[in-house]
């Protein structure tokens, strides 16, 4: 029996950084908000404090912050010829759970795309002729230019510390020169480097290339955001990725918007509470609300003047497929959208193993590294490469966790003595050069309701079909010998290559960057969602995340998900409230 | 604007049948002005902290907050002006009685928890408007509960006898040789603010002592640091432009506000006026204190070993050299809490952990994490003994013993 509630303006579906952006914009402009967050409450001092955030049994090994796959989890094949089977454990991606959301347990490498990632269908077409027709890659709909005040003012509410490289189109000598204009500095230094940058910025400097700091969320010096809330010194402990910050060091919900919005009387949120479905009027035309179930299993009905899924990309598909808003994709005629375009990265390495000198890896950040943007994008010629797009290639030192990470070389045994005196004598003197490659969007990979798998609540779960494709491969063997070159110029005394070779393997850990399923664009025939991230179908029906991208850039996504939160809720509080409709008519 | 307008009726009307005063008189006492001055001046006095029922969520002056002391539980009384239980029949007069001697509407006396022996020296103009703006609250219906006090002390006529030994009705004396602000930040911290009913040290029988002025004092086992100013006291190294910020903000270079203090700053000092903050810290300033007595240096070997605990567990936070991060997280080389002769509030910070303050000018809920499951007694001794030997103003060893009782006193909370 599910029991009404009383109504709301606004319900959020997910409370992690896009939540905590559309509810801080939207209570600030004077709306009743109520975020819906499946997972638990979450807070430095209690959840992840300095005494124990370092705990990588609990936080790594036992998922302390992840989604439980035994509450929800997908199944996945790599072709619609295979039987898609549950992830039981999470392996290539780990999804985020609970108030702040992966936001929590990022990295911090905060980029902004390229302006022609925005436009990868138009201008690549252009410079190089047409895609070919499986290659459904897009144009967003929204343009660098337009997000460029939303990417500065998410820079500045995280306090990103970086070195700009383009500002107001004057260059400036140690940034990125391939970067869009932007119209302000970052607002803090970027953060210190470590030997093994060094290393690397002079070899790739060798090479002709152009090094830059990676634009850090990881706090340089002590910052004061926009909202007035303080963040503190990074301690370059290396417990980032997978960990909360206990020292306040790193942007997140919880850093940079949570403690303003919880004061706000307007403002309510329900931890613990999953939303089952986004509910519609009888002629399917508008959102009512949505039907969430708490922990002691009563399904609540919140009715809502408008509903913004804000949850993880996967988590946004598989809502509107069960809501059954939108036309689901299909693969074999192209037509439907919903699912269309989920895009991954394809990731590659190569490890520099030094002799005599020390790396000391556990002097580490999420995002402390330097990296090269020469071959990602539209940066470089492709003329007869046969792929569109690139990556970033970076030497980050991240971390030296240790149940994590001990390099050893490739003719070590993977057990036994030898391979723990390996251990021993690699653990403080590696480290890595990383090629962050663009996925682009291919027809035959998407996000469906799995037939036969169902979650706790009888729900089909989704289902990922998804592959490596001719262009992710070609995009990976051009750029995976770029970064050895630079390793090999680092001055150590061997260089492993990883590369990636072969289908996609879900097991081992890549990236939890899971693109599309919700996408935006110009033509409802095309994508889920407007350039403002408003539903074709359901005008009061609003979605965000990284679900919108067409495809996948060669960056870490979170700058982006920012700036198209922000330029998304402004549109809300600018165009829709006063005119409740269609932001754009087809 | 209306429900301002009715609340000034319903306080009209209260007062006209409480009084027997004219209900005209009345209306013009209780102008806009009045009224806006008194809440001021409430704020200032920071009466809303005792008198609401913080921990149970009870509404705002309606009373029952349980406050401990030595001697035992008193419950703070209802300052809304409801008729049965609140200070709805209470005439101005009977107000001012209250807290210029300390006895109650009914003649009883009332015990020294409320701080009459501070407000004694409040004017009556500024009791009267405090009056006025307490008429115009929403009366609330609130039963009080019994007091938990021992006899004799649960006898009211007990506290005649200490009011004979501890209670001087004397007003507040400007001091003609200083200037219109020390006199007015002593006015501020004597008479509204009552500082010293947790920064001066009592005597057995919870009377300020009065050598002991803002001296530092313990409650509840808080200490509540020297705030003297001067060159030996606890606040010689603070500007008075960090004091106004600590106060006004919830944040200076040396500390920030938390738990007692915290609720002090949230509820009253940031709400209070630049000039009026300033004037506090410029008469705190202005109280030098006697140079502190050498303290006992620490074994090398103890020196030691605390400050490799400090560096393991402390220094990421608070710096290696103690430095902190100001503003967000204090530096320990010159920090009041450590180098107090008392040394409670610093092992219960370690024990208990501590959040800071959060205001409307600084959002952030900064917080230190508890480290009673991680430390032993013997561990939080040490490094309280390194921090306090390593200060700028030293101070002596802390032994096991002086956590363990703390650790106890905490579980029992």
């Amino acid at each position: 029996m599910t029991k009404h509630l009383p109504r709301v303006d606004v319900v959020l579906v997910g409370f992690g950084w896009t939540g905590a952006i559309f509810a801080e914009k939207l209570t600030a402009a004077g709306l009743d908000v109520l975020a819906l967050e499946r997972g638990p409450w979450r807070d430095t001092p209690s959840d992840f404090a300095t005494t124990f955030a370092q705990d990588e049994l609990r936080y790594y090994w036992r998922h302390g912050m992840f989604q439980e796959a035994s509450q929800d989890t997908l199944t996945f094949r790599n072709n619609s010829a295979q039987t898609a089977l549950p992830m039981r454990r999470w392996g290539s991606f780990l999804p985020g759970n609970g108030v702040g959301g992966a936001g929590v347990h990022w990295n911090g490498q905060t980029y902004r795309f390229l302006p022609s990632d925005f436009v990868a269908r138009s201008h690549n077409e252009e410079r190089y002729g047409p895609l070919p027709a499986d290659m459904t890659v897009q144009d967003y709909g929204v343009t660098y230019e337009e997000l460029e005040p939303h990417f500065d003012y998410f820079e500045k509410i995280c306090g990103i510390c970086g070195q700009a490289g383009n500002v107001n189109g004057e260059t400036i000598e140690g940034g990125n020169p391939f970067e869009g204009m932007r119209s302000d500095q970052y607002p803090n230094p970027p953060m210190r480097m470590t030997f093994s940058q060094d290393r690397f910025a002079a070899s790739a400097r060798a090479l002709g290339l152009n090094p830059f700091p990676v634009p850090s969320a990881n706090m340089s010096r002590a910052y004061v955001n926009p909202l007035g809330l303080q963040m503190a010194p990074c301690t370059y402990c290396g417990f980032c990725e997978k960990h909360g910050c206990g020292n306040y060091s790193k942007a997140s919900p919880q850093t940079t918007i949570i403690p303003v919005l919880m004061r706000r009387p307007n403002f309510g949120l329900r931890t613990n509470s999953e939303v089952l479905s986004v509910e519609k009027t009888p002629d399917g035309k508008h959102a009512t609300g949505v039907t969430y179930v708490d922990t002691s299993g009563e399904v609540w009905f919140q009715p809502a003047d408008i509903v913004i899924l804000c949850a993880y990309p996967l988590q946004n598909t598989r809502l509107l497929l069960l809501s059954e808003i939108g036309a689901p994709y299909d693969p074999r005629t192209g037509e439907g959208v919903v699912g269309k375009n989920y895009c991954y990265q394809v990731m590659s390495s190569a490890t520099v193993f030094f002799e005599d000198e020390y790396t000391n890896g556990f002097v580490g950040a999420g995002a402390l590294g330097m990296v090269v943007d020469d071959y990602n994008g539209d940066n470089f010629d492709h003329s007869g490469l046969g792929f569109i797009g690139g990556g970033y290639i970076a030497c980050g030192t991240t971390n030296a966790r240790p149940i994590e990470s001990h390099p050893v070389p490739e003719d070590v045994p993977r057990w036994g003595s030898a391979w723990k005196k390996a251990v021993r004598e690699n653990f403080l003197k590696t480290t890595s050069v990383g090629v962050h490659g663009a996925s682009m969007a291919h027809r035959s990979n998407y996000l469906d309701l799995d037939p036969t798998y169902k979650d706790v609540w009888g729900r089909p779960l989704l289902r990922m079909t998804y592959d490596f494709t001719l262009n992710d491969r070609r995009l990976t063997e051009h750029l995976t010998p770029v970064a050895e070159e630079i390793a090999r110029g680092m001055g150590g005394a061997h260089v492993k290559v990883n590369a990636r070779r072969g289908s996609y393997d879900s097991k081992p850990y890549q990236t939890t960057h899971n693109t599309g399923g919700t996408i935006m664009g110009t033509d409802p025939a095309s994508s889920v969602v407007n350039r403002y991230g408003q539903s074709w179908d359901l005008p009061n029906l609003f979605v965000t995340g990284a679900g919108l991208f067409p495809q996948n850039a060669g960056y870490n996504p979170t700058g982006t998900v920012g700036a198209l939160a922000y330029w998304s809720v402004d549109a809300i509080i600018n165009q829709y409230l006063p005119d409740p409709g269609p932001l754009v008519r087809p | 604007m209306s429900r301002l307008r009715n609340a000034l009726l319903a306080g009209t009307f209260a007062g006209a049948l409480g009084l027997g005063i004219a209900p005209a008189a009345l209306a013009q006492e209780l102008s806009f002005s009045q009224v806006e001055r008194g809440r001021y001046l409430a704020t200032a006095s920071d009466c809303v902290a005792c008198h609401t029922d913080i921990e149970e969520g009870g509404k705002r002056y309606a009373g029952g907050r349980g406050l401990e002391t030595p001697f035992g539980t008193i419950y703070s009384s209802n300052l809304t002006p409801d008729e049965a239980t609140g200070l709805g029949r209470w005439s101005r007069d009977e107000f001012y009685r209250a807290l210029n001697e300390g006895i109650s509407r009914d003649g009883s006396h009332l015990y020294p928890a409320m701080p009459y022996p501070h407000f004694t020296k409040m004017s009556r103009e500024d009791a009267d408007a405090i009056f006025a703006y307490l008429r115009t609250l929403e009366p609330v219906t609130a039963e009080i509960p019994e007091n938990a006090l021992p006899f004799p002390l649960s006898i009211r006529m007990s506290v005649a006898g200490w009011k004979l030994l501890f209670f001087d009705k004397e007003g507040f004396a400007v001091d003609p040789d200083q200037s219109e602000e020390w006199n007015r930040g002593r006015y501020l911290v004597d008479a509204l603010a009552h500082c010293g009913a947790c920064h001066t040290g009592k005597n057995l029988l919870g009377a300020d002592k009065e050598d002991e002025y803002l001296r530092g004092g313990t409650l509840d086992n808080w200490y509540a640091p020297n705030i003297r100013g001067g060159v030996n006291g606890g606040l010689a190294d603070w500007e008075a432009e960090d004091i106004v910020r600590f106060l006004g903000e919830g944040r200076s270079r040396h500390t920030a506000p938390m738990q007692r203090m915290g609720e002090v700053v949230g509820l009253s000092t940031q709400h209070l006026r630049d000039e009026d903050l300033m004037a506090i810290a410029v008469y705190l300033k202005s109280l030098d204190d006697a140079p502190r007595e050498e303290a006992e240096t620490p074994s090398q070997a103890r020196f030691e070993t605390g400050e490799a605990i400090y560096f393991d567990n402390c220094a990421a936070c608070h710096s290696a050299d103690r430095s902190g991060v100001p503003y967000i997280f204090a530096p320990l080389d010159s920090s009041n809490k450590v180098t107090a002769e008392d040394p409670s509030t610093a092992i219960r910070i370690i024990l208990g952990g501590a959040r800071a303050q959060q205001t409307e000018a600084v959002p952030s809920q900064i917080a230190m994490p508890p480290f009673a499951w991680k430390l032993t007694d013997q561990q939080v001794a040490d490094v309280v003994t390194y921090l306090r030997a390593a200060s700028d103003r030293k101070a002596g060893p802390v032994s096991a013993g002086e956590v363990e009782d703390m650790r106890a006193h905490l579980q029992e909370k």
